[in-house]
């Protein structure tokens, strides 16, 4: 009689691992239940109208809110999407559509290497060039100097425009990629110059992953604090026009949490609550927006350099024909 | 003859203007172009604002452990021991988790519950780390103050790495907000590679009746390996340039301890944190030489990747 294949043993480590791969799944799942859950019971609470409509009041003083803050985080969202996502979506039509050989590789490697930096190294950098430009004057420097040598919106902007980069161009670029090759040609063949057909018929026909692409940057670029605290600063006022210092969401949660007071805690988990709602939206509904166009969800998804990924997964290709 | 052809290159050129084809590839490059000049122009910027304290203290600046501002001196061995350390523990708790949680995900989970699922972990990866590093403080710090860490040190408390007072604040707060961080990306990746493994791979040792365990972790997984090793990479590069969770619960302490329990310091957050304050050109240049060695340590892990691939793609074709 041969024996049972397979032994008792394997089917008990069987058990175990399965099992164990299982609490693992549950375990990073109940962790974003518990953040979700907690930022609301304690975020919502400490939520009221005074929060979207009143500036901060020092500390002992009753009321208050942040509606400077949230302010300058529009702004500054609003000057680094004028800063990124043009070129990132030019960047990405010129690798997509006319980039080949070693300029484009080139173009690639940096993409994903700018993605790679620190945010705080990006912060660094911007202090330097706009914060500090006597550290290592500049052309731009001389040419602005009311936008140069303070903090300020501008700076904040910049810094979180450099940063949106790498993520809308590459998005982009996957998603020209995505569109089948029949309908440049169908465009070419009616006569259409390759600059008529990526603008009528290409871009059109990947709109809705590009849309998503920048939806999620923006994101992204929403919560970083790093890279703002030393080029927006901060502002317990109202910041007048592009060339002051500025409050903003990511920096109050800051600054309020690790101050010994609990209003201010209190009040960091009603901005923590609030910058996070708007996040989770942003994502959701970026995600609906490409659901069910059986397109490539995978590469805006996350910061992680593109062309990596294709690599290490072998999924498909970057070389086209 | 060559009037005809000028001719038609002058009405070509015209024609060429109105298609639009030179121009929007010269706009188009231009953006492209402007990604190089950026990273160029940053790598220039740390590397000459830097120069100040690179000079005074050379290559000691990365292993000599005094950093002091009042006597001008200033050494970056305390911070590259918290970043190196505290990433590396993250990835000894994340690792484990992240891969056993995409292993269910891709291999076991039904394909619908594995969407939703995989869905929620990656929203995790869009909480910015000024939320994780709120919960840090406010959350975990508690729980790891009252029930983590006694029983820890009451079992393997007399091991120099545990030894030591807890005051929440620690390298070991820090590694285990860390890894919470990277986690999603991890089983985000992982997944999608296990994913992409051909069915064939499986069925075949399912035919010679090997248990379900036995075909994911001696057939799937080393057909999935590479694409593993890149996401815990991606992994490893963003836990050493993580900030501002750190900086909420690392201690800022610039020492070298043993000890996993005592608090300590990072590269990214004594950058925040001192950054603003600095004042004197050398205290400057010193932080931003911290933010030239991070810049390059990820760029170092960036092209280690790189030719982690470039060997498995020589390799495949080897075949």
């Amino acid at each position: 009689m041969s024996k049972p294949y397979p032994p008792t043993y394997k089917k008990v480590i069987n058990v175990v691992m399965l099992t164990l791969t299982g609490i693992a799944a549950l375990l990073v799942v109940s962790v974003l239940l518990f953040i979700l859950g907690y930022l609301v019971w304690n975020g919502a609470r400490s939520l009221n109208l005074n929060f979207f409509t009143k500036l901060p009041v020092p500390v002992g003083e009753k009321g208050g809110g942040m509606a400077n803050a949230i302010l300058g985080t529009v702004k500054l969202l609003t000057l680094a999407s004028a800063i990124g996502v043009p070129i990132g979506l030019l960047g990405g039509i010129y690798l997509a559509e006319f980039g080949k050989g070693p300029f484009s590789f080139a173009v690639r490697y940096t993409t994903d290497l700018l993605n790679g930096v620190p945010s705080i190294v990006i912060g660094i950098f911007v202090y330097s060039l706009i914060v500090l430009p006597k550290l290592h004057p500049s052309l731009l420097a001389r040419l602005f100097p009311s936008y140069f040598g303070h903090f300020s919106t501008f700076a904040g902007g910049v810094a979180l425009g450099i940063m949106m980069i790498p993520i809308a161009l590459r998005s982009t670029d996957d998603f020209l990629r995505a569109v089948p090759n029949t309908l440049r040609e169908g465009g070419l063949a009616l006569g259409a110059s390759k600059a008529q057909t990526i603008v009528t018929v290409i871009i059109p026909a990947a709109m809705h992953g590009i849309v998503t692409g920048i939806m999620l940057d923006v994101a992204r670029v929403a919560g970083e604090t790093a890279p703002l605290l030393f080029t927006a600063f901060g502002n317990v006022f109202w910041s007048h026009g592009w060339n002051g210092p500025t409050a903003s969401l990511p920096v109050v949660i800051f600054n309020y949490a690790i101050s010994p007071y609990t209003d201010w805690h209190r009040q960091a988990w009603a901005a923590g609550f609030v910058l996070l709602s708007g996040i989770f939206l942003t994502n959701i509904v970026a995600r609906l927006l490409v659901s069910g166009k059986g397109s490539r969800s995978r590469s805006y998804r996350l910061r992680i350099p593109m062309a990596a990924l294709d690599l290490f997964s072998g999924k498909r290709s970057r070389v086209r024909s | 003859m060559m009037g005809v052809k000028d001719a038609g290159e002058k009405l070509s050129l015209m024609a060429r203007l109105k298609k639009g084809d030179e121009v929007a590839y010269l706009i188009t490059f231009a953006s492209a172009l402007s990604i190089i000049l950026v990273t160029c122009l940053l790598v220039e910027h740390l590397w000459v604002d830097s120069a100040l304290s690179r000079q005074a203290f050379g290559w000691k600046f990365l292993a000599t452990s005094t950093w002091d501002p009042v006597t001008d001196v200033y050494g970056a061995l305390p911070f590259i021991y918290g970043t190196v350390l505290t990433a590396f523990l993250a990835l000894v708790w994340g690792v484990p988790v992240g891969i056993g949680a995409a292993i269910f995900l891709a291999e076991l989970a039904p394909r619908r519950v594995s969407n939703v699922l995989t869905f929620m972990i990656e929203l995790l990866a869009a909480v910015p780390s000024v939320i994780y590093g709120l919960l840090g403080i406010f959350v975990m710090l508690p729980i790891l103050t009252k029930y983590v860490v006694p029983v820890i040190q009451k079992l393997f408390g007399f091991l120099p790495i545990f030894k030591g007072e807890f005051y929440g604040v620690s390298y070991f707060s820090a590694s285990c907000v860390l890894a919470i961080m990277i986690v999603p990306f991890i089983v985000s990746i992982s997944r999608e590679v296990l994913l992409a493994v051909p069915q064939a791979q499986r069925e075949a040792m399912m035919a010679l009746g090997a248990t379900k365990w036995d075909v994911t972790w001696k057939s799937v997984v080393p057909y999935a390996q590479r694409g593993m090793i890149g996401s815990v990479f991606l992994a490893l590069a963003r836990a050493l340039g993580e900030t501002m969770a750190v900086t909420m619960v690392i201690g800022n302490v610039p020492q070298i301890r043993a000890s996993l329990f005592a608090p300590g310091y990072t590269i990214a957050a004594v950058i925040a944190n001192e950054f603003t304050e600095a004042s004197g050109n050398l205290y400057i240049s010193a932080l931003i030489e911290l933010a030239l060695v991070l810049f390059a340590v990820t760029m170092i892990i960036n092209a280690l990747a790189r030719l982690l691939m470039l060997g498995m793609k020589s390799q495949e074709g080897g075949h």
